[in-house]
């Protein structure tokens, strides 16, 4: 995943659904191209036009022990529904990368990480494990991005 | 918008009885917000009908109280991720009047594009991704997706088109930060703003073929003699203001809104149920406010182009179908772009971007109409120009008790069909208000029993 653009989802005053926005922060510092965004279906598929390279990193809830990080090849296989969770409508990020499948606009190289959260209560701080993981996830996409 | 922690996977669950049906729906899908559905027959008869609203009240009113005026309209765009403009503007507008202040007419204008922006990007991601899933018996947009690539394509072409403009004007996609009492911080480029003329023409291509494919879908049956409740001005489709008219001869200024509808606290719902006062005989207080609302009540003033497309789509000056609210939608979305296009052309960079604003007491009224109906705001500031009262009437709050009575005449003529059809017809209803749950939800009566 050379010069990857980053797509850091979630909401970062709810904890650690602010692990997707932590993540673009901190490879944003290191000069990558990294932006944080809500989640919102329609939104998300814009942000894959015309890009090759993505990287999505968003919290999970799959039951795993906090800071347990997932990796997802999705531009070669479907992405697990269920594990990203967001309201908008329930037009989320599963939703938008398999429509961006369906129509054609999925880019060629898409990566999806996601993060198993813990506390989802208000605040702007992840909590321990979360941000352990986060801080490793940083190191590991910039060293992937070349 | 909200977090992801709490969103349940749908569950449905249906049990069929010989006399006693019970059909359940635990989460609502494709409607923003926490809401559930719950429907008691027996014999043939409704024994109960809940619309719930399980969202968490969020306390926006009492939050404000104390706040300096001008903080006012960013808190309150937070309370919708869809239509933030409606918190944004009828905060405005209601802080604007309070001040004593008039914006001009550039300032105005820009404000009706930023609107437009909102209708498009609301109304293409309800009708296309939402509802028409409904009609064509697909359980998701995704679905559409695969077997009509090209309507999913167009869709989010004209969303992002609408996103665009808010970006624009209100210097963010979503929730604004460009705007405020009195204008904008900074007036948008007459290059950017010029820049969407060609996307608009294309938009206004592309809702007509979006609406006339939709017209192509079976409609339930179904018809009700709506009390429609709506903006009126003068001079153009109602959007950012006006006042408010019924088709029952209501036409009020904003300072006596509450005293002809009011809201009241059911104990199935955390959102307030709104209510027509002078209600018909029968109407239990429900009233509509949204798409179907305004085309029946200002028709007259859409443009010969969404008329044309109206007529094309079967519609005549008014529908009373609520199914067909996705073809409202789709003519609002064509005026949309046609509004927004003639305002693009016309945009020249104002000298001011905003009035001065002094901070002083007052009292306030704002109204616009948000893509799902009229959202009411009332404020009194103190001498320093403090919040002292806030109130916020949302359009899924006024809806609550049309949508359980459509509910009630749509489940009481078709009995004779399975649960799980009869599941799908309710939550097709439900979808045609597309009720945005999240902003309905803004207080709760608590009441503390102490022994």
């Amino acid at each position: 995943m050379m010069h990857p653009f980053i797509i850091g989802v979630g909401n970062r005053w709810r904890s650690d659904d602010g692990v997707g926005p932590f993540v673009a922060d901190g490879l944003a510092a290191r000069g990558l191209a990294a932006v944080e965004e809500s989640g919102e279906g329609a939104r998300l598929i814009a942000l894959f036009e015309g890009r090759d390279n993505v990287v999505v990193v968003d919290a999970m809830r799959s039951g795993a022990a906090p800071g347990t990080v997932r990796r997802f090849e999705a531009a070669e296989e479907p992405l697990p529904a269920g594990l990203f969770h967001y309201s908008s409508h329930q037009f989320a990020l599963a939703e938008a990368v398999e429509t961006a499948r369906a129509i054609g606009r999925l880019p060629a190289g898409l990566v999806v990480f996601g993060v198993e959260g813990a506390c989802w209560d208000y605040g702007d701080a992840l909590s321990a494990p979360v941000r352990a993981a986060a801080e490793r996830l940083i190191g590991t996409i910039a060293q992937e991005s070349g | 918008m909200k977090s992801p922690r709490s969103k349940a996977q749908a569950k449905t669950d249906t049990a069929a009885k010989t006399s006693a049906r019970t059909i359940k729906v635990d989460a609502l899908a494709r409607v923003e917000g926490e809401g559930a559905l719950y429907v008691r027959v027996k014999d043939d008869a409704i024994q109960e009908i809940k619309f719930r609203i399980f969202e968490p009240p969020r306390f926006f009113e009492a939050l404000l109280r104390g706040r300096i005026f001008w903080e006012v309209p960013d808190i309150t765009a937070r309370i919708c991720g869809i239509c933030p403009l409606a918190y944004l503007m009828g905060a405005s507008h209601a802080l604007e009047e309070a001040l004593g202040i008039t914006v001009t007419k550039p300032i105005r204008d820009l404000r009706r594009l930023a609107y437009c922006g909102e209708w498009i990007e609301s109304h293409v991601l309800h009708a296309a991704m939402l509802h028409a899933p409904d009609f064509l018996g697909l359980d998701d947009a995704l679905q559409i997706a695969k077997k009509n690539p090209e309507v999913v394509e167009k869709a989010l072409q004209l969303k992002k088109l609408g996103n665009d403009i808010l970006d624009v004007v209100g210097g963010r996609a979503v929730h604004p930060v460009n705007m405020k009492v009195g204008g904008f911080y900074k007036a948008p480029r007459k290059t950017d703003i010029a820049a969407f003329a060609d996307r608009l023409a294309w938009g206004i291509e592309a809702s007509r073929e979006l609406a006339k494919l939709f017209a192509t879908f079976k409609f339930p049956d179904y018809e009700f003699d709506y009390t429609c409740v709506a903006l009126r001005h003068p001079d153009e489709y109602a959007i950012t203001e006006g006042r408010i008219v019924s088709n029952r001869g209501r036409d009020l200024p904003l300072n006596e809104f509450l005293k002809h509808f009011g809201e009241e606290h059911v104990a199935h719902s955390m959102a307030l149920h709104g209510f027509d006062r002078n209600a018909p005989e029968g109407y239990g207080g429900a009233y509509l406010v949204g798409p179907n609302a305004r085309y029946n009540l200002n028709y007259a003033q859409l443009t010969p182009l969404a008329k044309e497309l109206a007529k094309e789509c079967g519609l005549g000056p008014i529908c009373n179908n609520p199914y067909k609210s996705i073809l409202v939608r789709m003519i609002e979305t064509l005026y949309a772009c046609e509004e927004a296009l003639r305002l693009v052309k016309a945009y020249e960079e104002p000298d001011v971007a905003a009035v001065d604003v002094q901070p002083r007491a007052g009292e306030g009224f704002g109204c616009t109409e948000a893509p799902r109906g009229i959202c009411f705001h009332h404020y009194r500031l103190d001498g320093d120009g403090r919040v002292s009262f806030a109130r916020i009437v949302p359009p899924t709050a006024q809806n609550q008790k049309q949508i359980e009575r459509d509910l009630r005449e749509v489940v009481q003529a078709n009995l004779s069909m399975s649960d799980e059809a009869l599941k799908w017809r309710c939550e097709q209803t439900i979808r045609n208000y597309d009720p945005c749950i999240s902003c309905a939800t803004h207080f709760l009566d608590l009441k503390v029993e102490r022994t």
